[in-house]
């Protein structure tokens, strides 16, 4: 199973930078997506707070902009009744979701240096709980956004109805994420803000747990 | 019918009694509530929100689980009773919100402040418009019928998040949050007998004015399906 995982994960990666599709449009996502905060705040100074709500509000954005790829591009080509012959549903969901790690964190990262270099106040005092909410936050809206793309792919490739679909599974992540950066803009100690981990970790368990249960469902028409 | 005389005079009674009995410092009579510091008079709104806020977090349970039986057999009549429950479970979510909004303007002084439970009450509200929205979007019924089912499951393991777990270690202004110690959880509000008494009667009632309204909901919408499938026949 890890192999045909693996194997579906180079296609997605092969197809992916033969098109640059995903890459481009998330890059551009960023840019101009920064680009109009940046001329909202114009020359006033952002406090730490809002930097740390700002950044997520990005986040989430530029995923809701890309990640739903990943299985519309099946329905699109219509190769969705082939994958279903040649893999398990849960092959299948294994190959996707690790496409989609790969690319939250390459994305994440990308907005988390810009923001670093185009705001003043973007300064992590605390980088080791920085970093524990970065890598469990990204688990968590990757394996959230990749299951919404399978149910919204089924539905019908309907664009507007992605981020109506994420916005209320994420809201728990998002939200302990903001308090997490908030934490770690201000230095906080990690045992300070150990029940935000705590949610984060356990919301990341549950969802991938519920995902691979629920994947089946969707998969076989 | 019996059932409907039964709920009509409970909720009468419920009602009358919940705005109406007194608050006073000292209760003696078995119809006096005690003075809540902090609450006072508004203290009664627990009479009418709290059995909304129960009914929008079963409706949710119930959608969830005829979701999971149609997960199982395939049979669309779940379908129906999972849509039912949370087509009414979204009207009580409208009334918990709003009755909530109101007493917060008096209570707090604004209507609207983000407290944990209102942002649980939100997401409760963005969760059900997410599920009618998914629904309306699918032509076919089978794939309607899956994709929401899984949709409502994925939703409903995310609500322990929004109601137990947020309000609880986030500061709010609500009773029942993590840094209120003059009243602890909810249930354990310092009621008296008679509050007490009157409260899981407008529970109790306001449960089988729900069982009630799904029963009607879906069996109409068994009977809808139904006709709609012999004019296509026919």
């Amino acid at each position: 199973m890890i192999a045909k995982a693996y194997a579906l994960f180079k296609k997605d990666l092969h197809s992916e930078l033969r098109t640059r599709y995903a890459i481009n449009s998330l890059a551009m996502f960023i840019i101009v997506a920064i680009s109009i905060i940046m001329f909202a705040v114009g020359q006033e100074r952002v406090s730490e707070a809002l930097t740390g709500g700002l950044f997520w509000v990005v986040i989430f954005f530029t995923a809701m902009s890309g990640l739903s790829r990943a299985f519309v591009s099946e329905e699109e080509r219509g190769t969705s009744l082939t994958l279903q012959l040649v893999a398990a549903p849960s092959t299948v969901f294994t190959g996707k979701l690790v496409f989609n790690i790969i690319l939250v964190f390459t994305m994440n990262t990308v907005i988390t240096l810009l923001y670093a270099a185009l705001f003043e106040s973007f300064v992590i005092k605390n980088f080791n709980l920085f970093l524990l909410s970065f890598v469990f936050g990204n688990i968590g809206l990757a394996v959230s956004s990749t299951i919404i793309a399978a149910i919204i792919a089924k539905a019908g490739a309907k664009g507007t109805l992605y981020p109506v679909l994420s916005f209320p599974i994420l809201l728990p992540l998002i939200i302990s994420s903001v308090q997490l950066t908030l934490s770690a803009l201000d230095g906080t100690s990690i045992a300070d803000s150990k029940y935000e981990l705590a949610i984060v970790i356990s919301y990341d368990v549950i969802m991938l747990t519920a995902s691979y249960l629920l994947f089946d469902f969707i998969w076989k028409d | 019918m019996i059932w409907q005389i039964i709920l009509f005079l409970l909720l009468t009674f419920v009602s009358i009694a919940g705005i109406a009995f007194p608050i006073v410092e000292n209760p003696q009579a078995w119809y006096e509530f005690p003075n809540i510091p902090g609450l006072e008079q508004n203290a009664k709104i627990i009479f009418f929100h709290v059995p909304t806020a129960w009914i929008t977090v079963i409706a949710f349970l119930m959608a969830s689980v005829y979701s999971f039986k149609y997960l199982k057999n395939k049979n669309l009549d779940d379908d129906a009773k999972a849509y039912s429950a949370a087509q009414i479970g979204m009207v009580f979510c409208i009334l918990a919100t709003i009755t909530g909004a109101v007493w917060a303007k008096f209570a707090w002084g604004s209507f609207w402040s983000w407290d944990p439970r209102q942002t649980s009450i939100f997401a409760l509200l963005l969760i059900y418009g997410a599920l009618f929205a998914l629904r309306s979007s699918i032509e076919s019924e089978e794939k309607r019928a899956t994709l929401s089912a899984v949709y409502s499951l994925i939703a409903f393991i995310t609500v322990p998040f929004f109601i137990f777990i947020m309000p609880r270690i986030m500061k709010g202004l609500h009773p029942g949050s993590a840094d209120d110690n003059s009243a602890g959880p909810v249930v354990n509000f310092q009621m008296n007998s008679a509050m007490l008494l009157i409260f899981f009667l407008s529970l109790i009632g306001f449960t089988i004015l729900y069982v009630w309204m799904w029963r009607l909901s879906y069996k109409s919408q068994i009977i809808k399906d139904k006709l709609n499938k012999q004019l296509i026949r026919g």
